[in-house]
């Protein structure tokens, strides 16, 4: 997989997503889940193309229990926007490429 | 077809058609290719696999449910050759890496509308137009629901359509599945890695499931029933705290205090953009000339769970889809025959 997303943990959450000047979506996800797996491609192309605007950061909820505990996580893939360090907008659920690039259209 | 149609075979040109480039490339969505191929589970990429092997040069359109309904499933079985089993999303991969080895071309988009009665075949997704001779249509089912306007306000808060997704979420708390078929009790066996209890909730008083299925789910001591009853709603905020159950006989209502809410009644085939078109069922099943492939529409094929309400299984679904290949290959030879 090409490096256009990084990889963020319960540690590095507060400076990597919350401290971020740029928005950050973040792709909580884990190595079982195949909707994950479906949307992970979508979300490196997309990382890609609007890298100016956007940070596309994963994080990986087997490892790292915490955030999605606090961020009341209950289905994955959820990828959550945040922006100023909140969440602004989640998306549930693994897409096609053009549902989320027009869900994600406030920010790229 | 009239006798100015373009031959099929790979990089065909289309004569007469002002400012093509002399060899049109598989991928140009101006040229008309011999085969496109709508949906990607184990019907999508077996078709994908033979026609792309038979020189076909198939375009994929894999949709948003790229490898279909076993991409939730956990270990598949039952799958021929995989004495101890394989995880279904594996099974997925494998079979899409071995469609595109063979030269298929496999883009992740959604068909948004079709003309399969023009010549060639239409095919669009959004503004993009893509013509070919022939159509596989592969595009399974998709989720039932039960219609619930809090259940869909609650998805993804404690409602959920996946269980190997999400069962995570449920550990130590209380949760219902709703089904009484195989994939219910595979959901419920599988959610008690996870949950305090599970509870099947099922209208009927007797199961749908096989009985190998029933009595893995019966033999789980953390499995409870409520057989004949009805979820008539989802109460909870942010989150989901309770459904209500109605029993189907009397009319009584209950609340169930859970967390958790799976939904495992069944699948719906995705034929919306073929219907007026090709010609389907009842239930909206795509109806075939079995035992081929063939749809009420020359030149248009037709495999998977989309067609079959019966068996379901992704060995049958592989099958057919290896049928429809060739149905598509042998219809190509003789439609244009001077190939």
């Amino acid at each position: 997989m090409a490096g256009n997303t990084v990889t963020v943990t319960d540690d590095s959450f507060a400076t990597d997503v919350l401290g971020s000047d740029k928005p950050v979506l973040v792709d909580f996800w884990a190595e079982w889940c195949g909707p994950c797996k479906m949307v992970a491609p979508v979300l490196e192309e997309i990382a890609g193309e609007h890298a100016d605007k956007l940070t596309i950061a994963k994080l990986n909820i087997d490892e790292n229990p915490q955030i999605a505990r606090d961020y009341q996580v209950m289905s994955i893939p959820t990828m959550t926007v945040f922006q100023g360090g909140k969440p602004v907008k989640s998306i549930i659920g693994a897409k096609p490429k053009g549902a989320i690039l027009s869900d994600l259209a406030d920010f790229i | 077809m009239t006798n100015d149609q373009p031959t099929p075979g790979p990089a065909v040109q289309v004569p007469g058609d002002p400012g093509q480039s002399p060899a049109i490339p598989p991928a140009e969505t101006d040229g008309v290719r011999d085969l496109i191929i709508i949906g990607s589970g184990p019907a999508g990429y077996t078709a994908a696999t033979y026609a792309a092997r038979a020189n076909l040069h198939p375009l994929v359109f894999e949709g948003s449910q790229f490898g279909g309904a076993l991409m939730t499933t956990t270990e598949v079985e039952n799958f021929p050759g995989f004495p101890e089993g394989i995880q279904g999303p594996q099974l997925m991969d494998d079979m899409r890496t071995q469609a595109e080895r063979f030269g298929a071309e496999l883009v992740p988009s959604d068909v948004t509308e079709v003309d399969l009665t023009a010549t060639p075949k239409v095919v669009k997704v959004g503004d993009e137009v893509h013509r070919a001779h022939a159509v596989i249509v592969a595009t399974g089912s998709k989720y039932r629901y039960l219609g619930l306007e809090n259940e869909a306000r609650l998805l993804g808060h404690g409602v959920s359509a996946c269980a190997t997704c999400d069962g995570f979420f449920f550990r130590d708390q209380d949760i219902v599945v709703v089904g009484g078929g195989d994939s219910a009790m595979e959901e419920a066996t599988f959610l008690t890695r996870f949950a305090k209890s599970v509870t099947v909730v099922h209208r009927r008083t007797e199961l749908r499931a096989s009985k190998i299925m029933q009595k893995r789910a019966q033999d789980n001591e953390k499995i409870r029933w409520a057989l004949g009853k009805q979820v008539t709603d989802v109460h909870g905020q942010d989150q989901v705290q309770s459904v209500e159950l109605t029993d189907t006989e009397t009319g009584a209502t209950e609340t169930m205090d859970v967390s958790g809410l799976f939904v495992a009644i069944g699948h719906d085939p995705r034929s919306e953009i073929f219907a007026g078109q090709l010609k389907l069922d009842d239930s909206g099943y795509i109806q075939v000339e079995h035992p081929t492939t063939r749809t009420s529409i020359d030149g248009v094929f037709a495999c998977g769970d989309v067609v079959d309400h019966i068996y379901r299984q992704a060995i049958t679904s592989a099958g057919t889809g290896a049928a429809a290949a060739i149905d598509a290959e042998r219809w190509l030879a003789d439609t244009f025959d001077e190939r």
